[in-house]
């Protein structure tokens, strides 16, 4: 009674489908090549063929033009190629050029791994999601033949031909009787499947997400809180040395780090022996570096660096912080011009007055260099009339 | 279908007389005018030699032992070819009397000056260079009598157990070969420069000695089968797996030449890359641009398509190339060291034109013997019925 009843059900609903495709299935390899080829005989195009292994000479028997998707493969792989060889241009040369291991910005060479890489990776994905995309209509999961007899079959041990209903010469009856007079066994009708509108708000969909929610916070908090805290997990911040913020136990000062022994000189640095001296007594130091063009380049880029703020560009004493502090003096008074290079070079290093010391900021060379620069900005403002004739 | 054994004609051993004749009076007048020069060109034409003879008895032992079964209808092709392993050792004769001239750790007072020349002089010494030289080819070549006696007896006895021995026998014979092949390459070519190192140098020769023997086999099958000397069967698929081998190997080889350069390029030690700026000046700079292409670039893309995998015009032309470019590679490889500029003329010809011929006379007279088909191998009608 009740089978008899889902069966009429069954029935009606098969009313209002549409038909798919029809199939039949086959013995032998033998027999499935033959009903290739007989379909292409009969004139239908639009058929496929479902073996449970690759039957060799399917493809001329079902007379199939060589598939596009390698033409896919070759452009995705291109652009792939393309798209990583100008990327790592831009980085390494474009946008954040630094020198590895002195070689030019644009070592073409280590490019190379990265771009076969990221050639065979697209062209690789971009295969299967074309594929998937066009052969198999992504996002259609729910494929006519799914859950089939013929399907069942066809990817174990047996051989299926299924005529789809697109072909032009699709006919239900003449298809069945093409098939029957093929060697088919088992004729089926296979029908569109009803779409179902997707539920969102399904409480078991919701109830799984609020498990795979919990059991993801879960396993995160127990692993950085917990296990990360466990041995071995521990052992190796558990290490025989001090960590930073603690005291150490061995030593009276409670530091880690020792301090350099007295009259320690940094390796590189020159230590200046007239720190904290009154500046007449530096008067005979003299400027070790030459008067150049490329010196006097970089005294303009230190002096406009830390001098300019309050000596202003061009040492007038002029920069914006004029009236806020006591004003910073002219570099282009009788005294500073008169003053020998020692002279300058002590104040820098030494710092006078409101003046810090610019001894850590600046290096030897570079306040040197800025002696230079100054000098070169009170000449231009007391040009002598011997500067003003051409040379000849 | 069954095979019939068919002679040769005239013309191939014409041919390779040619080729030897035209080879020899050129190297006989190159080592009458500057014997230093056709010396170098002798380690070209010995290394191509070898190349091309162990890579064909290679690919005879790759067949046993993966079991494959599309090379069986043209195996003897490579048996054939393989048969002038012995003739190496000729080439190598006017070498060793010549060593001095060639490698400079052979002079006793430069090793001596030279700490890392003492350093390696257990290995790089001349009656050590001899013996191996003479000892891979002789092992090599009882690896190739082996095989070839059995699968003739086969031809008779139709003993399906003489197959299982040659398994056996090539799982021997890969690590030997790969050590032989490294220690030729080394020796010959390495050794030029001997304060230069590059761990994957045998690598290298072997890729490159792979190809040279398949490009002579894929020749040679396709023109005797096109002819109809093979056993009806060859088919477009046995085409197609030549033409995919082919791809294969020549992108290992450029896999393998890339590498080489990577490392040394980017770890920039003056005496690993030297040997690279050796290439890059005096004109060498664009015979090793024109390598790139020559050897990569121009097969890669003939080769690249599906139908020019199968299309035996193709297949032939491809292979021709493919040994130019092996001959092209090992110029590359060894005249550096001869000279600084670039130098081509007739003193290079000779070695490959004599390597030819005699490899063609070496086929000629293996055909006049035996089946050019192993009629008894059991697994010749599963090659023919063979499809992709």
């Amino acid at each position: 009674m009740l089978t008899e009843r889902s069966r009429r059900i069954g029935e009606a609903d098969i009313m209002n489908k549409k038909i798919y495709s029809i199939g039949g299935l086959f013995d032998t390899p033998d027999s499935i090549i033959h009903a290739a080829e007989e379909a292409v005989k009969e004139g239908y195009t639009k058929f496929d063929v479902n073996t449970p292994y690759p039957v060799h000479g399917m493809e001329s028997a079902m007379k199939l033009k060589p598939s596009l998707i390698g033409l896919v493969t070759l452009f995705v792989g291109l652009s792939g190629a393309a798209f990583a060889f100008m990327f790592m241009y831009w980085v390494s040369v474009v946008d954040y050029p630094l020198i590895i291991g002195g070689k030019p910005f644009f070592s073409w060479p280590a490019f190379v791994p990265v771009t076969f890489e990221v050639t065979v990776l697209s062209a690789a994905v971009g295969t299967v999601a074309v594929m998937i995309a066009m052969f198999f209509k992504f996002p259609n999961n729910a494929h006519p033949l799914h859950d089939t007899n013929y399907m069942k079959h066809v990817s174990s041990d047996r051989f299926g031909l299924n005529v789809v209903a697109i072909d032009p010469l699709f006919d239900e009856s003449k298809v069945k009787d093409f098939l029957s007079r093929a060697g088919a066994k088992d004729i089926e009708i296979f029908y569109e499947p009803e779409r179902k509108p997707i539920r969102v708000f399904d409480p078991k969909f919701i109830g799984l997400l609020v498990v795979i929610a919990t059991v993801t916070a879960g396993v995160t908090y127990f692993t950085l809180n917990k296990l990360l805290y466990m041995p071995p997990f521990t052992w190796m911040a558990e290490q025989d040395r001090l960590s930073s913020q603690s005291q150490n136990a061995m030593f009276t000062d409670g530091f880690g780090m020792r301090n350099p022994v007295e009259g320690t000189v940094a390796r590189g640095f020159t230590p200046y022996e007239f720190k904290g001296q009154p500046d007449s007594v530096v008067r005979n130091l003299s400027n070790p570096l030459p008067f150049s063009k490329e010196v006097i380049d970089r005294g303009k880029m230190r002096f406009d660096t830390y001098c300019s703020p309050c000596h202003g560009y061009f040492g007038k004493g002029d920069s914006r912080l004029n009236g806020q502090f006591p004003n910073p003096p002219t570099l282009h008074s009788d005294k500073v011009r008169n003053w020998p290079d020692g002279n300058i070079y002590h104040v820098i290093t030494n710092g006078q007055n409101v003046m810090p010391s610019y001894d850590k900021q600046i290096t030897r060379d570079d306040r040197w260099a800025i002696i230079h620069y100054i000098r070169v900005l009170q000449r231009s403002l007391n040009a002598k009339d011997t500067d003003l004739e051409t040379k000849k | 279908m069954e095979y019939q054994k068919k002679e040769l004609p005239d013309k191939v051993k014409n041919a390779g007389f040619l080729f030897a004749g035209i080879g020899l009076l050129l190297i006989a007048v190159s080592y009458l005018l500057d014997p230093r020069r056709e010396a170098f060109n002798n380690i070209i034409g010995l290394t191509f030699f070898a190349s091309i003879a162990i890579g064909a008895l290679a690919l005879v032992a790759l067949e046993y032992i993966s079991g494959a079964v599309w090379s069986v209808p043209f195996r003897r092709v490579s048996e054939f070819i393989a048969s002038s392993l012995p003739l190496v050792l000729v080439f190598a004769i006017p070498l060793f009397l010549m060593l001095g001239m060639l490698f400079h750790w052979t002079h006793p007072e430069v090793v001596s000056a030279d700490r890392l020349l003492s350093g390696k002089s257990p290995y790089l010494n001349i009656p050590f260079f001899i013996g191996r030289t003479i000892g891979v080819i002789l092992v090599l070549y009882v690896f190739y009598a082996l095989f070839t006696r059995n699968s003739r007896k086969q031809d008779e006895s139709k003993e399906q157990g003489l197959t299982r021995t040659n398994v056996k026998l090539s799982a021997a014979f890969m690590p030997v070969a790969g050590i032989g092949l490294t220690l030729l390459s080394i020796d010959w070519i390495m050794s030029l420069e001997p304060h230069w190192y590059s761990t994957i140098f045998g690598v290298y020769y072997i890729s490159a000695t792979l190809l040279a023997g398949l490009a002579a086999t894929t020749y040679a099958s396709v023109s005797l089968n096109e002819a109809g000397y093979l056993i009806p069967g060859v088919n477009k698929d046995h085409y197609y797996s030549l033409g995919a081998l082919m791809f294969a190997i020549t992108n290992f080889w450029a896999y393998i030449a890339f590498s080489q350069f990577l490392l040394i390029w980017y770890a920039n030690i003056p005496e690993e890359s030297i040997w690279f700026v050796m290439r890059w000046e005096g004109g060498w700079k664009y015979i090793s641009i024109i390598l790139i292409f020559v050897r990569f670039v121009i097969p890669y893309a003939g080769l690249l398509s599906q139908p020019s995998k199968s299309d035996p015009k193709r297949l032939k032309q491809i292979s021709i190339f493919i040994l130019i470019a092996h001959f092209f590679d090992l110029y590359w490889l060894i005249m550096p060291t001869f000279s600084k500029t670039v130098v081509f003329s007739f003193y290079e010809l000779g070695f490959p034109l004599f390597v030819v011929g005699i490899v063609i006379l070496a086929f000629f007279y293996q055909t006049k013997k035996h089946n050019l088909v192993a009629v008894g191998d059991p697994k010749l009608q599963r090659g023919l019925d063979f499809h992709l």
